[in-house]
């Protein structure tokens, strides 16, 4: 029978029960991995659950650094009887399946052209540990163990994470360390040879492992929000939980330990943004975490912000949707949502990071961002990026840099006879400046509202007045185009006539699936887009092509609307390409899906001196 | 409302308070209410207010929801700075702009609609959060600017302009308040100045989420026979109910009494508000007494006045979560950013 050979380049995948202690348990298994100097990306594939409904941890291990999800199963580590028929059939031919034989399996369950690998868990278990906990928790170290054994992953690696995890509490290290021998010698006495091994590499570099929530909360933190409401929705949740963790130690007054932050857990995400906006409104660098449902609540405030002109970051963490959505599965589906929020003629500044490195900076930059346009600013992260932990550049910070905090008149502008128009476009960019309350005793107050306002913040319900007042909202988006981050273009080897435009999570797929494309001759040139407004780089990409495959994790193709509303490009010129089963989009499914079309485009004979 | 611009400048011999300031210095943009409006006679008791409170005007930051009332930040502390959210939600944003700087004083002005009906949710959790602010609630029952809607403060049984019989029962803001945790809860009349100012200058000065739900009648919408928030126009002014867009100038209606006396106020138009002054023993510190005390009477159908509860222990919200003592949007980078270094660390953590 075939037998899947290969080193450092494979995809396991844990079935496992929600609640059962082995989500720690898997994750050992791929920071081992990554001590090894080898590249892994791991995926959590979870239910809305507590305990008990099936939940599945993929570990992509990946020498060349590839950190989308490759799609395919390598090795099935099935512990999850209620999901068994589908976890088996999931496995590439050749591959493996590792369960616990501690009951028998009947034949008619299993493939023949897999290798089944059998190991009585719970038995070793029960007559290793009487307490019921003990002996569930132990068996998931049991199977590290013996995948240990099986890949080759260096046992002592893991007991040095044992070591981090349980410093202080040595019992703990002790019977964790125990039952990961039991594995082993289980596995090295009775267990055969597979394919599948790790190699000590040294690729991982100075990299990071974190997920894109944590960076992003991270990144408030050093971009300076003050302030921070929230209210719990997954994936977004974690990323508040993230800044009040570091906050605490971070924040604190070294002298009398008060917190240099407010954090407040809203009763819902009407009152988050509203006090997100109160908060901007008065001076302060203020966010929210939210996902698709939240962004639909803050609909209205997001208006009142936008025309109000008030700074306010909102980091979205996308879900599925619509509606209340798919909360544990990944999509980009609040493209449009997000750039036209609320009621009337709205636009808003997005920002889209690739991964956690991006999540923190693009974090950090919209609260300048913000401030310097005074506008919402959505940083548009999704649940591949934010859950995951993913392996990225190290973060880093400039302690030069100061922060923008925009046009602020302040009392001395104002003593000295400036000319305060709340909404007076003094410099031209469309960028107004403001006061912030309490500034001056007798100047610089003025009353917030709406649209019913002229450029002096006078009440008028004139149409000249709000035609004015629009027209300059329309400059200051186009002075954002010169602020927001540019896109990053990946050339091909040769001159392409296709080329490809993608965001946020879709970039290490994307990357390695143009790297397996012109392995077949088949080159692009790629831009990843990273914020909205666009800039006219990407009209002439686009321009410059052919024909530009556009490719979403929606089924709407939003950015493509987008692009044709909003950057002047040629409709027929872009191909959209879609994937929004909730799964995170694959190399495989890019690689697939450009060269069935390419074939078809390139019925006709190409020019010379042009190669598909 | 008047087309006449106020005079600009001020008579010389105006009183000023300790700060310097006149009255005239604290009010604000020429009401566009209608005239005789409840609201009206509110502005100018926080006028009042804040002047006999020697606070400086451009220290307090004026926030409001949407509506008549919520309209009239723009009528009085004109050099503050004001800001006319979106309806039902102004207590989240008055939240965050405490939250972004403490040394502010902070008066959130709100209707019955916005603040019972639309805005339930957020006036309960503001007073939860004990938030240090003055919160007026102007309760006429009705919502103006739609012109004649009943709002959730519509007493059961009451009857709309158009004839209609509200049959919810009525939400009572200040019982609500009790159950929320507001530290200072007063009701009040908007005729009853003597009564008023005192309440708001408590609360202006209480150090944590003070709530006043004054009843203001809406002599537009809700100044019908049959309306337990009203007074009875139709009796003498029979044509203004047939012409909606017509309303004579009214003066403003005040009311004087003593302690413990139920009393009847006869309106100019002949209508009757029954007000209660608390008994002169009433414990404004007794939480669960003071929610017996306001059903019991609202069961007769009387009206309980004056400063129901105070809690001279309130806490508020940052103390609650512990933040520095200075305005957060003072803090500099120094302060605010960790730092390469400590990054660095961090980054090490995640390897």
């Amino acid at each position: 029978m075939q037998k899947i050979e290969a080193v450092n380049d494979f995809v396991i995948k844990f079935a496992n029960i929600n609640g059962s202690g082995s989500a720690s348990a898997n994750e050992l298994v791929a920071r081992a991995i990554l001590r090894m100097g080898v590249p892994v990306s791991p995926r959590n594939i979870f239910p809305s659950n507590i305990q008990g409904l099936p939940t599945w941890f993929e570990v992509r291990v990946t020498e060349r650094g590839y950190l989308g999800r490759r799609g395919g199963v390598d090795m099935m580590v099935a512990m999850n009887a209620q999901t068994w028929d589908q976890d088996v059939r999931e496995i590439e031919t050749g591959g493996y399946l590792f369960y616990d034989s501690s009951r028998p399996l009947p034949r008619s369950r299993s493939r023949d052209d897999i290798h089944v690998i059998g190991m009585p868990l719970t038995e070793l278990c029960n007559n290793t540990y009487s307490d019921p906990r003990q002996r569930q928790l132990f068996k998931n170290i049991l199977y590290v163990g013996a995948l240990a054994h099986l890949l080759d992953i260096d046992a002592s690696e893991i007991e040095k994470l044992f070591g981090q995890q349980f410093k202080g509490k040595e019992k703990l290290l002790d019977s964790n360390i125990q039952a990961l021998n039991v594995g082993r010698d289980y596995a090295r006495e009775n267990l055969k040879p597979i394919g599948l091994k790790v190699e000590r590499r040294d690729k991982v570099g100075d990299h990071i492992f974190v997920d894109g929530n944590t960076a992003a909360a991270l990144g408030c933190v050093y971009g300076g929000a003050m302030v921070c409401a929230w209210y719990p929705i997954t994936p977004s949740s974690s990323v508040a939980e993230a800044f009040i963790r570091y906050t605490q130690k971070l924040r604190a007054d070294p002298e009398t330990g008060k917190q240099r932050c407010a954090v407040v857990q809203a009763e819902d995400e009407l009152a988050s943004i509203g006090m997100v906006i109160g908060a901007g409104w008065n001076g302060a660098r203020a966010f929210t975490a939210t996902s698709g449902p939240g962004i639909s609540l803050m609909s209205e405030f997001i208006g009142l912000a936008f025309f109000a002109e008030i700074p306010a970051v909102l980091i979205n963490v996308q879900r599925g949707g619509p509606s209340t959505g798919m909360p544990t599965r990944t999509q980009q589906s609040d493209i449009l949502a997000c750039a036209y929020a609320s009621h009337g003629d709205t636009r808003h500044v997005l920002l889209f990071p690739e991964d956690p490195y991006e999540c923190f900076e693009m974090s950090a930059q919209a609260l300048d961002l913000a401030e310097r346009l005074q506008t919402p600013v959505f940083v548009m992260s999704d649940l591949d990026i934010g859950m995951n932990q993913r392996l990225c550049r190290p973060f880093a910070w400039d302690d030069s840099a100061e922060y923008d905090r925009g046009k602020v008149m302040t009392r001395d502008a104002l003593d000295a006879g400036a000319d305060f128009g709340r909404y007076l476009d003094v410099d031209g960019d469309g960028i107004p400046y403001r006061t912030y309350p309490g500034t001056h005793p007798t100047r610089g107050g003025y009353f917030t509202r709406g649209t019913t306002k002229n450029a002096y913040a006078g009440y008028s319900e004139a149409g000249p007045d709000y035609v004015e007042n629009m027209q300059r909202l329309l400059r200051k988006f186009e002075t954002a185009k010169s602020l927001v981050p540019l896109p990053v273009l990946t050339a091909a080897r040769y001159p392409a006539r296709f080329a490809v435009i993608f965001y946020g999570s879709t970039s290490p797929a994307m990357h390695e699936a143009l790297d397996a494309l012109a392995e077949d001759g088949i080159y692009l040139n790629a831009l990843r887009v990273r914020a909205f407004p666009f800039q006219n780089e990407i009209a002439d990409f686009v321009a410059s092509h052919s024909k530009v495959f556009v490719f979403e994790q929606n089924m709407d193709g939003q950015l493509t609307t987008l692009l044709i509303n909003e950057a002047g490009v040629e409709p027929h010129s872009l191909v959209t390409v879609v994937h929004y089963d909730g799964t995170p989009i694959t190399a495989r499914f890019i690689t697939h899906e450009i060269a069935d079309r390419v074939a078809h485009l390139n019925v006709h004979p190409l020019k010379e001196d042009r190669v598909a | 409302m008047t087309y006449l611009a106020k005079p600009r400048l001020h008579h010389p011999t105006l009183a000023k308070n300790r700060v310097g300031y006149t009255r005239r210095d604290y009010e604000g943009k020429i009401s566009t209410l209608c005239a005789g409006c409840g609201h009206d006679s509110i502005s100018a008791a926080i006028i009042q207010a804040c002047w006999e409170l020697d606070i400086e005007p451009h220290r307090v930051a004026k926030l409001s929801g949407i509506g008549c009332s919520s309209k009239t930040p723009d009528y009085f502390l004109g050099n503050s700075h004001g800001f006319n959210t979106v309806h039902g939600r102004m207590p989240s944003v008055l939240t965050g702009a405490n939250l972004a700087n403490r040394e502010l004083i902070y008066l959130g002005v709100s209707g019955d609609g916005d603040s019972a009906s639309i805005g339930l949710g957020q006036f309960a959790h503001v007073l939860r959060r004990g938030v240090n602010m003055t919160y007026i609630v102007e309760n006429n029952g009705v919502y103006g600017l739609t012109k004649g809607q009943f709002s959730a403060t519509a007493d059961k049984g009451s009857k709309s302009k158009r004839g209609l019989a509200n049959n919810d029962t009525p939400i009572d803001l200040a019982s609500l308040a009790l159950v929320m945790g507001a530290t200072y809860i007063g009701r009040s009349f908007s005729g009853d100045k003597a009564q008023l100012v005192p309440l708001i200058r408590g609360a202006m000065a209480h150090p944590g989420a003070a709530v006043i739900d004054v009843v203001s009648p809406c002599i537009a919408f809700n100044n019908h026979s049959g309306s337990t928030k009203s007074y009875d126009y139709v009796r003498e002014h029979n044509e203004a109910v047939n012409r909606l867009d017509f309303f004579p100038q009214r003066e403003e209606i005040t009311t004087e009494y003593g302690e413990g006396e139920v009393i009847d106020v006869r309106q100019h138009d002949g209508s009757i508000l029954r007000l209660r002054k608390l008994h002169a023993e009433y414990d404004p510190g007794d939480r669960v007494r003071a929610m017996a005390y306001v059903q019991e009477h609202a069961a007769r159908g009387e009206v309980v006045t004056g400063l129901l509860y105070v809690d001279n222990e309130a806490c508020d919200l940052h103390q609650q979560i512990n933040t520095v003592d200075q305005a957060l949007n003072a803090l500099s980078a120094a302060e605010l950013c960790p730092g390469s270094a400590v990054l660095e660390k961090i980054n090490a953590s995640l390897r």
